[in-house]
Parts: C-alpha cells; structure tokens; sequence
C-alpha cells in the first residue's frame, strides 16, 4: 500500500504533465489509433510491441540504477496465477474487441476517436464496476489460486538484480533487432 | 521545431521517450505509470452519486480509495498530450468508425459503438482482474521485473491475438 499513501502526497500537477507528455508520446507513436492496435494483435505492424520492449528496457536500465544508489524504490504489484492468468486473458478478450487500452483510449479520445469516447470509455467503467461488485466473491477464491505475492524475477532466481537485467535488456534490443531484419 | 508537427515518430524514439519518463514518475512522483485503476475509481464515483456514500463502504473501493488523485491526472494529461500533438500535427481525427474496422465491418456506426462498448466491458473488468493494464503491468511493472507483470503483458498479448484473429479471420472472413 505504499503506492497509495505515496499517491496523497504526490502533486498533482507533475501527474498532468507526465500524463501531457505521455499522452503526446503515444499519439506520435500512433498508439492511440484502433487501426494501429490490432494491426500489432493481427500481427502485421509491431509497432506496439516496439514502443513497449523499447520503454521497457529504458526504464528498467534507469530505474534499476537509480535503485541501486538508494534515488527510488520500486513499487511491485503482488499478483497470482488466478489473478494475473485469468484476468490478463479477459483483459486481452477486450483489447482486441475495443482495439484500446486504458492508457491508449484516453490518448484516442484526445486522437478524437469517437468509438472511444461514446463506447469505449462506457465500457471501462461499466466492467470496472461490475469486477468491484464481484470482489467480495472473488478476493478469497480465484484470485488467491497459485499466490506468489510482490515477488520480481531477481527474486524468484535469488541472484543479483543485475544478473537479470543486463540479458532481459539484452534479448529485448535481439528481439528488436529481429524485428526489423524480418522487415515487420 | 518542425518534429513537433509530424504526425508519426520513430517507435523507438516514442518507446524510449516513454522509458525515460517512467524514471521521471519515479523518482519526482514515486509512482508508476499506469492508467486503469483510474477507471475503477470514475466508476465508484458515479456509483456513488446515484447510490450515496455507502458505494465508498464496498469492499473494493475501500482497497482502492475513491479519490482521483495523481494517477487521475496522469490521464487527464494522456488526453491532454495526444489532444495537443493531434492538432500540431493535423491529425484530429472526428472519427466514429476507425479504417480497418470500416474495411472488414462496414462504416455503420452503432454496431462499433456496441463492439465498442462490450470490448470495453471485459477489458475495465479484465484490468481490475489482473490488477493492471498494459500500462501498470505492460510497461511499468515489466521494467521493475515484476513476476505478476511479465505473466500478465503476455496473457493480455496472448488473449489479444486469439481475439483479433478470431474476429477478423474467422467472422470478418479475411
């Protein structure tokens, strides 16, 4: 919960102007069009999976240094199989049907996308409220099956964070690489 | 100036822009970026308006806290961002039914908007499911190397495929 209380503190201000820039990266980067999203799901254009693994071996040099010298901490979302299995499936039912996602629809509405604005972004919150109406059901059940709590790969292989960033960094940029020579 | 006003960049550049202000949102904010939980606490608003303040006692709500705070604003700045970049660039669409559904579907507008709005149904409920999206768990959990993220992106991406396959190669018949 440590996000949480973080999050009171937070000024808001900074959240809307990481969110201008963000927002602006994802439109020139053509992530907030429908067209662009299930080009990536139907596998014919990647630049999805591109912008993603380019962030994401980015910010995990970044952060992992800044780690190391004490600057931040991470902020690490316990999970389970039931949970994240599961839930990551009918997240994906939704990508495909919407052709956005939470963080690309907002960009699509600015984009000036409509089916976003008028049906996208109704659905979100109707199936958001529909999953807080069923917690309670679910918290015990499901969602405990196969628990492995706030746990990062350097953990699971109990070596030096190090050891796993340097060739996760290293097959992403190969898996780029090969991206680009296979002219996707 | 002038690259402002391009519609389209490099992914690389987009994708490494977005990995620099993730350190930014770290170690300015002490947050991740993510986006879909602000979803979940609009829904409890509204829930709210019409049910009153026992919407605030439900279990969940009470685990996520129905205020809108940074994160909230994080995605008032998405709309913001991609709003002001559209406009640099000529690019601001007014569009009800995108291309390449148009091309398989038809340009009628209410059957997208229901499409729309059903994908949008399991999407909001898969996110809160998983605890994430592709912005929490894809990009900002992935790079922290958290084991709930990796397993998450790949089922969204796996579920995703099947899906899109699934709608246009098999109903749409391409």
């Amino acid at each position: 919960m440590r996000a949480e209380q973080n999050a009171k503190r937070a000024p808001l201000g900074w959240g809307l102007l990481f969110g201008i820039i963000f927002g602006f990266l994802l439109h020139k980067g053509g992530a907030t069009k429908y067209d662009v999203i299930l080009g990536q799901l139907l596998l014919t254009d990647f630049t999805v999976v591109k912008i993603m693994l380019s962030a994401v071996v980015t910010g995990m040099l970044g952060i992992y240094f800044m780690k190391a010298r004490g600057w931040v901490t991470l902020s690490i979302k316990s999970g389970s199989l039931g949970m994240n299995v599961i839930g990551g499936l009918i997240f994906g039912v939704g990508f495909a049907v919407l052709g956005y996602c939470p963080g690309t629809i907002a960009g699509a509405i600015g984009n000036g996308y409509l089916d976003a604005l008028v049906g996208g972004l109704a659905g979100i919150i109707i199936g958001s409220g529909l999953f807080a109406a069923l917690y309670p059901k679910l918290r015990g059940g499901i969602l405990a099956k196969g628990d492995f709590g706030d746990l990062t790969l350097p953990r699971l292989f109990k070596v030096n964070d190090w050891l796993v960033v340097v060739p996760v960094a290293v097959l992403l940029v190969l898996l780029l690489i090969g991206l680009e020579l296979a002219g996707l | 100036m002038e690259f402002l006003t391009e519609v389209r960049w490099s992914p690389y550049i987009v994708g490494v822009g977005i990995g620099v202000l993730s350190w930014l949102t770290f170690l300015i904010s002490r947050q991740p970026l993510a986006c879909s939980t602000t979803f979940a606490r609009t829904s409890g608003l509204l829930e709210r308006l019409v049910r009153g303040a026992r919407v605030e006692n439900m279990r969940y709500y009470q685990e996520i806290k129905l205020t809108w705070g940074w994160q909230g604003m994080l995605v008032l700045g998405i709309v913001c961002g991609a709003l002001l970049s559209a406009l640099l660039s000529g690019d601001f669409q007014g569009q009800w039914v995108p291309d390449r559904w148009a091309a398989t579907f038809g340009d009628n507008v209410l059957p997208r908007l229901l499409v729309a709005l059903l994908g949008g149904i399991a999407m909001g409920f898969g996110a809160r499911w998983a605890n994430g999206c592709t912005s929490g768990h894809g990009i900002s959990g992935s790079l922290q190397l958290a084991v709930s993220s990796w397993i998450s992106a790949l089922c969204f991406f796996v579920g995703g495929i099947l899906t899109a396959k699934f709608i246009f190669n098999v109903i749409g018949g391409g």
